[in-house]
């Protein structure tokens, strides 16, 4: 009976969005208060709704009621309860659910919370998202039905993929989809403002917590996906510029572009059209992202249940929404230009670069992605575009990137003074070429581009360091008061941007200068790995909830002396017949030493073990720099200016009574 | 030793699981190794969805990386090694696309999109009302006044 | 011209959007990988015998001077869709007057010889490839696969999969093509 209630309140929901895609919008072209505001009500009673219809599939899960064919395909009685409620979304249907739900909680946080948000634009937003509610909704309930039944219902079900049941991945895809879809919002705050004909500081004001809660979001979601392929996957890699990886890259690297050029134009009222399109574009590669991972377009190891005809109904919706805001951007975004002066070398030149960059970076990684289709369909060649090209792509674009970042947030709006900032960073560029020296001097072989990478990233470690004493002015009386007194914004970006020279360490020094040996052992085999000494003690079996394991035990020491042990484990999930590896790390700031282990499959090797060790350097610098990041983001976000809903005319606010990010 | 072991690795492969490259497949030579590991690493696994033979569990992957430390062992260079898989397989199995015709526009694209960029940006921003049509960089008498006065009002940073 | 600036990001969504629309159409398989071989000569394959079948092993330079058209099947016995595609390819070798020739791709002889033996054995020469080495030159990506040779040695279609059901059609298809 719930599935059923599910379903119907997913069809309350479509009727919603339809009432709520149109009235507001009418109310605001026609100015009839009550049509604008009947988008809040709508917009609320879809977020219930869909709710209710996503907690009626968690039911199912937690129930194990095996009429459900979903739940049957995707789960299992004996699974940990963990599991069986993040089984809800991982699977096709389930995450659809779940993304339109996130769909509809932004709608509904915009209707809820963006009391001072005019009516006309709010209405507007409002009938937007509903527009994309309306494809997205329809779609579930014509082609995806996740609460479909099964007669007669099997007696147990065929369990979820093991690789996926991981705390990591149970609460990777509800965070990655808030990032995702979160920036629907700011695509109809876009849309909105481009019907309206109108975007100024006052927008850009009410767009940048949104924009900034989703990236914050996304960056986690795309954290968390990495740590989980690092010690689930059994081999220490954590990205492989994999199709589906770089469809969630590009939004985050195009959202950072958006949340700095919203500055500008909140600040300073100039690259509006600019904005604009970032936001379209944005949430367009979103979209892309879903329609890529549903449509089995591109070949990927992380495939989901791919279905072409699935992949024609998202390229519809993909063609109505990404075509048609693109063709209104087209026709009334030239009339938008316009807003303030600023000199070759002042803060606004500077996020300029960065936005240059950091949509070239974008655009690369998107043709790197989409070429191996182009040149199949021009000439029928197949190739294959992989890491090699995106870090030859990638990191050249990303350095001189890093660099500008030490400076930017030095120079003021308007007009700077480039060689006072430059003689401020004297520090900075000595320890810059020391660390690279050091790095040179500390490392055998390696790439020479890792070399300067390195010493980029201590350069803009200290730059920021730097600019934050600076301007709380740490060594003089009162520091605390003052950085007290400081908005959180500033505090959040000076963070975020230590994140990002801490993620550009970790990752240099983990793809650079691993080490990896791979043995057969069985207990008693010893071997050496980056000045540690491992002896494989012992193996025995360890009965799980769903799953029997072998777990080995390792001694390790260092110079004779006992440092740790460490107990690598091989699953064996009988019912989903697959195994999976639960590799067992030693943590620590330096690097991680990691083990793994597998049958072997040469028969040589009977009653051995496949025992791969890996030490990789700085490897934790990535999860914390993506912490920073995350923490920056949220710390700016609880920022009283910042906060959804509180927005305030910014005609209001001194020009620059606020620093920027 | 590697010859002799060829036999029992076709057998091996034929069963499941286990992960990536093996221990008996590690040549005793570590530059040879390390040069194996990093060829495996850049060539696609032709039955996988995605993956590089270096981290595929595949049987035909294992083949490959056998047959690429044998003629590693044999002397090939790294070049005659891709050579010989795209002879088989074509480019397909390469992570990195030959630079060719059919892959200007992909290996060029990033300098392309940056150039095009920078001269968007170069030509929106020197069409700013930021100063006269002349090439000269010094702002007019009354936009200084302007600037000065803007820059008062400015308190951030 | 600035009109046209702005109307650029749509175009190139337009674009996309083109290819995406070939990408899903069609039947097309992302995952298929055509061989560089067709158009090209057999390559250098010396296989001997498989142990304990009485049909001989071949080379390359046998494959060519036998007449008519050739099909190279690659087989194992553990292979599932082998023992469904086997009738066909039988009834195709008798029916169409064509040669078949046999790549016995890691297996091991016994089980081979049983297979072949429980199923029969339509084959003029099955070369054993205990290694795995001939599938690599013959670019292969799984079993079985069947190649469609020539009169004069050249390889002209090569088929992924078992040649049944749909799959028997468009062998049919490809094999008159060559005729032709």
């Amino acid at each position: 009976m719930i599935p059923e209630l599910g379903q119907f309140a997913l069809s309350l929901a479509l009727i919603a969005a339809l009432v709520q895609s149109v009235l507001p919008m009418l109310g605001a072209a026609r100015g009839n208060a009550l049509w604008m505001r009947s988008g809040q009500a709508s917009a609320l009673a879809q977020f219930v709704l869909i709710a209710f219809a996503f907690g009626a599939l968690m039911r199912s899960y937690i129930v194990s009621d095996f009429t459900v064919v979903n739940v049957v395909d995707n789960s299992h009685s004996l699974k940990p309860m963990l599991y069986k409620v993040a089984g809800t979304w991982g699977n096709h249907e389930g995450s659809l659910l779940l993304w339109v739900f996130i769909l509809a909680a932004f709608g509904a946080a915009v209707a809820f919370f963006g009391r001072n948000i005019p009516e006309a634009l709010k209405a507007r937003t409002l009938s937007v998202q509903a527009w994309i509610s309306v494809g997205f909704v329809s779609f579930m309930l014509f082609t995806s039905n996740p609460f479909t039944r099964i007669v007669p219902p099997p007696l147990d079900g065929n369990d979820l993929n093991p690789l996926l049941q991981d705390v990591g991945l149970a609460i990777h895809p509800p965070l990655l989809y808030v990032g995702y879809v979160g920036f629907s919002i700011v695509f109809s705050f876009a849309v909105a403002a481009l019907i309206e004909g109108r975007v100024d500081p006052a927008w850009a004001r009410w767009v940048r917590p949104w924009t900034l809660a989703a990236w914050t979001s996304l960056s986690a979601g795309l954290g968390l996906g990495s740590w989980w392929a690092y010690y689930e996957l059994g081999w220490g890699g954590w990205w492989f510029w994999d199709p589906v990886e770089n469809v969630a890259f590009m939004p985050w690297l195009l959202g950072t572009a958006l949340l700095h050029s919203a500055i500008v134009t909140e600040k300073r009222d100039t690259f509006k059209s600019w904005t604009i399109l970032l936001a379209i574009l944005t949430f367009s590669l979103s979209l892309l992202g879903t329609f890529i991972v549903r449509s089995g377009l591109l070949t990927s190891v992380h495939a989901f249940a791919v279905d072409p005809e699935r992949g024609v109904y998202i390229l519809g919706l993909l063609f109505l929404s990404i075509g048609g805001s693109l063709a209104l951007f087209a026709w009334r975004a030239p009339a938008m230009e316009g807003g303030g002066l600023f000199a070759p070398i002042s803060r606004e030149a500077g996020l300029l670069i960065n936005n240059l960059l950091l949509a070239t970076a974008t655009a690369t990684v998107l043709f790197g992605t989409l070429y191996p289709l182009f040149l199949e369909a021009i000439t029928g060649d197949k190739i294959s575009v992989g890491p090699p090209f995106f870090n030859a792509g990638f990191i050249p674009i990303m350095l001189p990137l890093m660099v500008v970042m030490g400076v930017g947030p030095f120079l003021s709006w308007k007009r700077a003074d480039l060689a006072g900032v430059l003689s401020r960073l004297k520090l900075a560029l000595a320890l810059a070429v020391i660390a690279s020296l050091v790095t040179w001097y500390v490392t055998t072989g390696g790439p020479v581009l890792a070399v300067i990478a390195m010493g980029v990233a201590v350069w803009l470690l200290v730059a920021t360091s730097q600019e934050w004493i600076k301007r709380v002015k740490l060594f003089q009386p009162g520091a605390v008061a003052r950085i007290r007194r400081q908005p959180r914004a500033s505090h959040g970006m000076t963070l975020a941007h230590l994140g990002v020279a801490l993620l550009a360490m970790g990752a240099t020094a983990s793809s650079a200068w691993k080490e990896d040996i791979v043995v057969f052992a069985s207990p008693g085999t010893q071997l050496e790995v980056a000045g540690f000494e491992l002896t494989f003690e012992s193996i025995e079996r360890q009965q799980g909830p769903n799953y029997i394991a072998q777990v080995a035990t390792l001694n390790v020491t260092r110079d004779g002396k006992f440092v740790t042990k460490l107990y690598p484990e091989r699953r064996d999930y009988p019912v989903a017949g697959s195994s999976t590896t639960e590799s067992s790390i030693r943590q620590t700031l330096a690097g991680d030493l990691y083990a793994s282990i597998a049958e072997p499959a040469a028969e040589g090797a009977k009653g051995k073990w496949t025992l791969r060790v890996l030490y990789e350097p700085l490897v934790n610098f990535l999860w914390i720099g993506t912490t920073l990041l995350v923490f920056g983001g949220s710390l700016s976000l609880s920022d009283r200016r910042l906060r959804v809903g509180a927005p305030r005319k910014s005609k209001a606010a001194p020009v620059g009574a606020t620093p920027a990010e | 030793m590697i010859r002799a072991g060829i036999l029992a690795l076709g057998i091996a492969a034929l069963s499941t699981a286990a992960f990536a490259v093996e221990p008996d497949e590690v040549l005793s030579d570590p530059v040879l190794e390390d040069r194996a590991r990093a060829i495996s690493a850049n060539v696609r696994c032709v039955v996988c969805q995605n993956e590089p033979i270096d981290s595929s569990n595949a049987g035909v992957a294992r083949d490959l990386r056998v047959l690429i430390r044998e003629r590693l062992v044999a002397g090939d260079t790294d070049q005659e090694i891709y050579d010989f898989l795209v002879l088989r397989y074509g480019d397909f199995v390469l992570f990195k696309p030959p630079f060719k015709p059919s892959t200007y526009a992909l290996w060029l694209s990033p300098f392309a999109i940056l150039l095009i960029g920078g001269v968007a940006v170069a030509v929106s921003l020197s069409r700013r009302p930021r100063k006269p049509a002349s090439k000269d960089t010094h702002l007019s008498a009354e936009e200084e006044t302007d600037l000065a006065k803007l820059m008062k009002e400015d308190t951030s940073l | 011209m600035k009109r046209l600036l702005f109307a650029l990001p749509l175009l190139l969504a337009l674009i996309i959007g083109g290819f995406a629309i070939w990408g899903l159409s069609g039947g097309r398989d992302p995952s298929a990988l055509p061989s560089v071989l067709i158009s090209q000569p057999v390559p250098q394959l010396d296989l001997g015998p498989v142990e304990g079948v009485a049909t001989p092993g071949f080379t390359t330079d046998d494959l060519v001077e036998m007449d008519g058209i050739k099909l190279l099947n690659v087989f194992a016995s553990w292979c599932g869709p082998c023992r469904a595609e086997h009738p066909n390819l039988t009834r195709l070798g008798a029916e169409e007057g064509l040669t078949l020739i046999g790549v016995n791709y890691k297996d091991k002889p016994e089980a081979a010889a049983k297979w072949l033996d429980e199923l029969g054995n339509p084959y003029a020469a099955i070369g054993s490839d205990f290694s795995g080495r001939a599938g690599i030159d013959l670019g292969i990506s799984g079993v079985p696969e069947t190649f469609i040779i020539d009169a004069e040695g050249v390889i002209r279609h090569r088929f992924a999969g078992p040649v049944v059901g749909d799959g028997l059609r468009r062998f049919m298809e490809a094999l008159d093509e060559v005729r032709q």
